[in-house]
C-alpha cells in the first residue's frame, strides 16, 4: 500500500510549492501584488517566504488548517524558493458530474417522489446540476438495504476484519486516484479554494480512510477476571445501521470520518450529505461500489435535513445516528432518538472557541495562527477560534497586525490559483453572516477592517476585524460561521480561563505562551475537547476530535472513535474450576 | 443475581443451589424494626428540609405499613444541590484539587463504613423494598462493598494517551470529569445501584446530585452520612428523594447538570433522552428494560438448567432488568423442562421477609403488584397456559404467587413486555437458527443466556445474540469487573468494569507545538 503521499511526484512536489502562499508567514508585499484572476498568479502564489524555511518548521503551521501533510514534504522544501515555475496541480476544467441520483444498495436510483435538489456554485451563483431529493420513503428503502447488509451470516458480516480494513484501504487508492477530480467537484460545490481542497481536504480524507483501514482487524475486546468459577469475554461487535449526517463545511472529509470508523467497526451505513453539497459524496459512492464494497454495507441519500435527515433521526430500524452541524439541530437529533428508538447519538456541533495569546508568545506567529484560526475556510469551522483573547500588553499590536493580515487576504473564484478566500457557502449564511457584523458594529464593538460584501458577484465577505469586543455582544457569544474576527482583551490568567470557559460551547482552544505553568493551567482549565498550545487547527487521524458541553458529545477519530461504533457485549461462561 | 458472592459467603454451599438457600448460621439475626435514622435531604453534606416543606410516605410492602415520612425533593431543591454540586466542581476547590489517590481512599473508607454497618443497612433495605433479609446481607451488600473497592482502585489508574500525531507536535489527552452528573435509580437494589453509580462518577471526579426511588429512600439516604462521615467535601455528593415527574425532570431538563445517568423504565429512558435535547445536550446513559432470552439447548444439563432459569427469573420477587423473562426451551426437552420448573416454583418458599427461610419477598408496592396482575390475566386471556401460581399469595402486602407459564408463544403480551414479577415464561423452539432469530425480535437488547454442553452452538448464539451481557450455562452472574448495559431500547452506554469510566469522563486532547519531533 503506498504511504500517504500526495499523489503522483509532481503533484507532491507542487505540494511545496503551492504551500508557502498558503502559509500565512508570507509577507502582504508578497500577497498585495498577486493578481487574483489570471494564469499568471500561479506562479507569483508561490513567492518566495520572508524567512527560509527549515525542517517541517513551516510546514507544521496550520495556515493549512490541518495537519495532514505528505510525509516527504518537507525534504523536498528547498525547492520552494527557486525561481522555475512549477505546475500546480489544475482543477479539472468543466468536471463531468457523472452521479447525481441516490445511491441505495451499489445501485444509483431515482427518488421515490422525483423530487430533485438544484446545486450551485456559490462563487457565480449557477446552478451545477440537479440531484435527486430523498425522502422518508427512500430513507426507508435505504435502511432496509443496509439492514439486509448487516443480517448475521450476510457477506458483510461474515468477512474478514482485515478485509474490511482492506476494502477501505482500496477506497483511499481510488480516492488518492481521482484527487484532482474530487477536489474540483469540492471547490465548485463549497466554494473553498481549490488547492485547500486538493491539501487539505483530500490528502485528511485519503489519511482518514487509512487510518482506520489499520484499526479494522485491532479492535480488541478483553478477557476480565470475574470472581467466581466463570469466564468472560467482551467482544466489541458493529452496532448496526448508522445514520450519518453531514455538514457542508467539510462535505467530503467529513464523510471520510463518518463512514471510516463505522465500516472498520463492521456498522452499515445511511449517509445523507449537505442539501448544499452532494457531489463529492456521490462520487464517493461510485467509489465504494468500484472498491468492492456489498451491497447495501453504505447508502448514500441526498436530501434536505427536515425531511430526509429526520426521517433518519427518528427511524426506528436505525440503530446509531451520527451528526455534524448546528446545536439547534443537535438538540432535535438528540430528542427525535428520545421520542424513536433510543437510538445511539454522537453529535458534533457548534463552537465559539477561545484562543488565549499571553503577552510572552511569539507575537507574529501567534497573530498569524489566530488569523489562520479564524479566517481557515471562509471562516465556515465549527473549531473556528472566533473569541481571540490578547493579554492587554499587546492588545493594541496584536490588533494592527491581525487587521494588516486580514487585509491582505486575496478574495476571489476559489479555482484560481493565488485566491486564499473563496465565497460562503449560500445566501442564508451570507446573510446571516451580514445581521452579525451589523449587530457587531451597533452594539459598539470597533470595525477595523471589512463588514461588508466583496465583489460584483457570488457570496463573498470581506475579511472582516471587530476589536473592543466585550463578552455579552452577540458576536462574542453567537456562533458567526464567517470570515469574522473578534478580538478581546484580558488582564490575568484566572480572568481569561472564567471568560474563555462562560459559554455554553466547548469544541476547541487555544492558547499562545511559551511559559510551561501558563500553558497547562490553562490547557488543564479550560472546559474544551481539543486545546492547542501555540498551533491551532492541529489536528489528525489519530487525535480525537469533540466536544465538552453543548458542542457535542462523543468523539471522532483516533481510537476514541472506534467506542462511538461499537456495542460492548459481555460472555460470561460457567467453568468447573479457575487457576490464575 | 451475584451468584459469585454467595458461593464465595457461604462456601459450603454447592454452586448447584439456588440463590436462597441459605445457612442460617452465616447470616446475623436481623431486628425487623430497624432504626430510621435519615429521612432529610442531603444537600452539601447536611440535612435539610425540602424548600416546599413537602413529605411523602415510604411503606413497607411486607404489610402495606407507613415506615415513616421523607422530605420531597422538587425543582427547588434540585436547583439548591446541583449549585452545591457545581460549587464542589469549581476550579481550585477540594475537590478537583484532591490527589486522584486520595479519591480512591474516600471511596474505600466509604466502603468500610458500609461493611461495618452492612447488617443495619440490610435490615433497612429488607423492610424499605421488601427483598429477603438473608439476599440483602449476602448479595447486595457484598456488592456494594465490591463495587466501591473496585472503582476505588481505578481512581488513580484511569489514563489518558500521548498520541504520535503527524508534524511537529505532541499531543496527548486528559480524561477529566465530566462535572456535575445527575443520577436517577430504581427501587429493585436500592443500594446497589447507588454503588455502580455512585463508583465510577467519584473515581473519575465528577459531583453527583443523586435522586433514589420514592419507594425505597431509607438506605440510600443512611449511606450519605458516610459519605459525609469518611471526608468527602461538601456538595460532592448530594441526595434527594423525590418523585420522577417533579425532581427526576428537574435533573434530566437541568441546564447546569452535565451528564445524566438513569436506570429505570425504557419509558422513562425516553424521556430522559427527550430532556436532554430538549435542555443543554447533557450526557445521557441509560440502562433500561429488558425481555432477556433464557435459551436451553437439549444437550445441557437439565437440572442445572431448570434451577439456574428459575433463578433467573425468580430472583429478586422477579424485579430484575435483566430477568430471563423468555425461557425458550428446545422441543425435545420441553415437556420436561417445564414439569421440573412448575415443581421448583412450587416449592419457592414465600413470606416474610425477614424469616431467613424465605425465598421471595413482596412486590416493592401497590401499582407493581397490580400491574403484574393485569400481565397474569392477559397471559391467561391470550392463550398461555397457566401451570402453577397466578394469585396473590397473602392477605396482606404486596405478595404474589409463583407463577408458570406455559405453551406461551412470542406474540402475547407476557411474551413481548417487562412484567417486573415472579411470572415465568417458558417457550418452545426447534433449531438454533429459528431460536436466535426469535430472542432477537425484541426492542430490548439487555441480557440472554444459552445453556449447552456444544462450544460451537454457545458461540453460535452467544455471538448472534444482541444483547449487551450473555451467560453461558449460568444466568444473573455480575462481576463489577465485567460491563453490563444493553443493546437497542434497553439502553445506551455501559456500567462496572474499566467501560464504566468512559461514561464519566470527557476525553480531552492537548497538542502543543513542538521545534522538532523525533521518536
Amino acid at each position: 500500500m503506498p504511504q500517504f503521499t500526495g499523489g503522483t511526484d509532481s503533484e507532491g512536489g507542487l505540494g511545496i510549492k503551492l504551500l508557502p502562499g498558503l502559509r500565512s508567514t508570507e509577507s502582504r508585499e508578497d500577497r498585495g501584488n498577486m493578481p487574483v484572476t489570471g494564469a499568471g498568479s500561479a506562479q507569483s502564489g508561490g513567492g518566495a517566504p520572508p524567512v527560509p524555511l527549515t525542517g517541517k518548521h513551516a510546514n507544521m503551521s496550520s495556515g493549512n488548517g490541518y495537519n495532514h501533510q505528505d510525509p516527504d514534504q518537507s525534504l523536498k522544501r528547498t525547492h520552494v524558493d527557486g525561481a522555475e515555475p512549477h505546475a500546480l496541480p489544475t482543477p479539472i476544467s468543466d468536471p463531468p458530474i457523472r452521479y447525481t441520483k441516490l445511491f441505495i444498495n451499489n445501485e444509483w436510483q431515482d427518488s421515490c417522489s422525483g423530487g430533485k435538489i438544484p446545486v450551485f456554485d456559490p462563487a457565480t451563483g449557477n446552478q451545477l446540476c440537479e440531484v435527486e431529493e430523498a425522502d422518508q420513503e427512500d430513507i426507508d428503502e435505504a435502511v432496509r438495504s443496509a439492514r439486509a447488509a448487516f443480517q448475521t451470516g450476510s457477506p458483510w458480516r461474515s468477512m474478514d476484519a482485515s478485509d474490511r480494513g482492506q476494502l477501505l484501504n482500496t477506497l483511499a487508492d481510488l480516492v488518492e486516484r481521482d484527487r484532482r477530480l474530487l477536489a474540483t467537484l469540492e471547490s465548485l460545490d463549497s466554494g473553498k479554494v481549490f488547492l485547500m481542497a486538493y491539501f487539505v481536504d483530500l490528502l485528511a480524507t485519503i489519511k482518514t480512510l487509512r487510518y482506520y483501514g489499520g484499526w479494522a482487524d485491532k479492535i480488541h475486546g478483553k478477557t476480565i477476571p470475574v470472581d467466581g468459577e466463570y469466564f468472560t469475554y467482551t467482544r466489541h461487535e458493529p452496532i448496526g445501521v448508522c445514520g450519518q449526517i453531514i455538514p457542508w463545511n467539510f462535505p467530503l472529509m467529513m464523510f471520510a470520518w463518518k463512514i471510516a470508523p463505522a465500516l472498520c467497526c463492521g456498522n452499515t451505513v445511511v449517509i445523507k450529505p449537505a442539501e448544499q453539497t452532494p457531489l463529492s459524496a456521490l462520487h464517493m459512492a461510485a467509489l465504494i461500489k468500484e472498491a468492492g464494497f456489498p451491497p447495501g454495507v453504505v447508502n448514500v441519500v441526498t436530501g434536505y435535513g427536515h425531511t430526509a435527515g429526520s426521517a433518519i433521526s427518528h427511524h426506528m430500524d436505525i440503530d446509531k445516528i451520527a451528526f455534524t452541524g448546528s446545536t439547534a439541530v443537535g438538540k432535535l437529533v438528540q430528542k427525535a432518538a428520545g421520542e424513536s428508538n433510543l437510538k445511539r447519538v454522537t453529535l458534533e456541533l457548534g463552537g465559539k472557541n477561545p484562543n488565549i495569546v499571553f503577552a510572552d508568545c511569539d507575537l507574529e506567529y501567534a497573530v498569524e495562527q489566530a488569523h489562520s484560526g479564524l479566517f481557515f475556510n471562509q471562516g465556515q469551522c465549527c473549531l473556528a477560534g472566533s473569541r481571540v483573547f490578547v493579554e492587554e500588553p499587546i492588545y493594541e499590536e496584536f490588533v494592527r497586525l491581525s487587521v494588516e493580515k486580514a487585509k491582505s487576504k486575496i478574495l476571489g473564484n476559489p479555482l484560481l490559483p493565488g485566491v486564499d478566500q473563496g465565497p460562503q457557502i449560500d445566501q442564508k449564511q451570507f446573510d446571516k453572516i451580514m445581521v452579525l457584523i451589523e449587530s457587531g458594529k451597533r452594539e459598539g464593538a470597533t470595525l477595523e477592517c471589512g463588514g461588508s460584501q466583496w465583489g460584483q458577484q457570488g457570496l463573498f465577505i470581506q475579511p472582516t476585524v471587530f476589536s473592543n469586543v466585550s463578552d455579552e455582544m452577540r458576536i462574542a457569544k453567537e456562533e458567526i460561521f464567517g470570515p469574522v474576527q473578534q478580538i478581546m482583551c484580558f488582564q490575568s490568567i484566572q480572568e481569561v480561563i472564567q471568560r474563555a470557559n462562560d459559554t455554553h460551547y466547548g469544541l476547541a482552544a487555544g492558547v499562545f505562551t511559551n511559559d510551561i505553568d501558563k500553558a497547562l493551567t490553562v490547557s488543564s482549565a479550560l472546559q474544551a475537547g481539543m486545546v492547542w498550545v501555540n498551533c491551532y487547527n492541529a489536528m489528525s487521524a489519530q487525535c480525537p476530535f469533540g466536544g465538552f458541553k453543548m458542542s457535542g458529545n462523543g468523539r471522532e477519530l483516533g481510537e476514541y472513535a472506534l467506542q462511538e461504533y461499537t456495542e460492548v457485549k459481555a460472555v460470561t461462561i460457567k467453568i468447573s474450576k479457575k487457576n490464575s | 443475581m451475584l451468584r459469585t458472592v454467595i458461593s464465595r459467603t457461604l462456601p459450603g454451599l454447592s454452586s448447584h443451589l439456588s440463590a436462597c438457600h441459605f445457612s442460617a448460621a452465616a447470616i446475623p439475626a436481623p431486628s425487623t424494626q430497624p432504626e430510621v435514622h435519615f429521612n432529610k435531604l442531603f444537600i452539601n453534606n447536611e440535612w435539610q428540609n425540602a424548600v416546599s416543606g413537602k413529605t411523602f410516605h415510604t411503606i413497607n410492602p411486607a404489610t402495606g405499613e407507613v415506615i415513616c415520612e421523607v422530605a420531597e425533593a422538587d425543582a427547588a431543591d434540585v436547583n439548591k444541590a446541583v449549585k452545591a454540586a457545581s460549587d464542589a466542581f469549581r476550579l481550585g476547590s477540594p475537590w478537583r484539587r484532591m490527589d486522584a489517590s486520595h479519591r480512591g481512599l474516600l471511596l474505600f473508607r466509604l466502603a468500610d463504613a458500609i461493611e461495618r454497618d452492612s447488617a443495619y443497612l440490610a435490615e433497612l433495605e429488607t423492610l424499605d423494598n421488601g427483598k429477603p433479609y438473608a439476599v440483602a446481607y449476602s448479595v447486595d451488600l457484598p456488592n456494594v462493598v465490591k463495587c466501591l473497592r473496585y472503582y476505588a482502585g481505578w481512581a488513580d489508574k484511569w489514563e489518558g494517551k500521548t498520541i504520535p500525531i503527524d508534524g511537529d507536535f505532541f499531543c496527548y489527552t486528559r480524561h477529566e470529569p465530566i462535572g456535575v452528573c445527575g443520577q436517577i435509580i430504581p427501587w429493585n437494589f436500592p443500594l446497589l445501584m447507588q454503588a455502580w453509580k455512585l463508583g465510577p462518577a467519584l473515581a473519575t471526579g465528577n459531583t453527583v446530585v443523586m435522586k433514589v426511588a420514592e419507594q425505597t429512600p431509607l438506605t440510600a439516604l443512611y449511606v450519605a452520612n458516610l459519605i459525609k462521615e469518611v471526608g468527602f467535601p461538601e456538595g460532592v455528593v448530594n441526595i434527594l428523594p423525590g418523585m420522577g415527574p417533579s425532581a427526576g425532570a428537574a435533573i434530566a431538563g437541568h441546564m447546569d447538570v452535565d451528564k445524566v445517568a438513569f436506570t429505570g423504565s425504557t419509558e422513562v429512558g425516553h424521556l430522559i433522552q427527550q430532556a436532554s435535547g430538549s435542555s443543554n445536550l447533557k450526557k445521557v446513559t441509560l440502562e433500561l428494560g429488558g425481555k432477556s432470552p433464557n435459551i436451553i439447548l437439549s444437550d445441557a444439563d437439565l437440572a442445572d438448567a431448570v434451577e439456574q432459569s428459575h433463578f433467573a427469573l425468580f430472583f429478586n420477587q422477579g424485579q430484575c432488568c435483566c430477568a430471563g423473562s423468555r425461557t425458550y426451551v428446545q422441543a425435545d426437552i420441553y415437556d420436561e423442562f417445564v414439569e421440573r420448573s412448575v415443581e421448583r416454583a412450587k416449592r419457592r418458599v414465600v413470606g416474610n421477609p425477614f424469616d431467613l427461610k424465605t425465598e421471595q419477598g413482596p412486590q416493592v408496592d401497590q401499582e407493581q403488584f397490580n400491574k403484574i396482575l393485569g400481565y397474569i390475566s392477559s397471559g391467561k386471556r391470550e392463550g398461555a397456559k397457566l401451570m402453577c401460581g397466578g394469585g396473590v399469595a397473602a392477605d396482606r402486602g404486596y405478595f404474589i404467587q409463583p407463577t408458570v407459564f406455559g405453551d406461551v408463544q412470542d406474540n402475547m403480551t407476557i411474551a413481548r413486555e417487562e412484567i417486573f414479577g415472579p411470572v415465568m415464561q417458558i417457550l418452545k423452539f426447534k433449531d438454533l437458527e429459528e431460536v436466535v432469530t426469535r430472542a432477537n425480535d425484541s426492542k430490548y437488547g439487555l441480557a440472554a443466556a444459552v445453556f449447552t454442553k456444544d462450544i460451537d452452538k454457545a458461540n453460535y448464539v452467544s455471538n448472534g445474540l444482541r444483547a449487551g451481557t450473555v451467560w453461558i450455562n449460568c444466568y444473573d452472574v455480575f462481576g463489577v469487573q465485567a460491563p453490563f448495559g444493553g443493546y437497542k431500547a434497553s439502553g445506551n452506554g455501559r456500567e462496572l468494569g474499566e467501560y464504566g469510566l468512559e461514561n464519566y469522563t470527557e476525553v480531552k486532547t492537548v497538542t502543543m507545538k513542538v521545534p522538532q519531533k523525533n521518536s
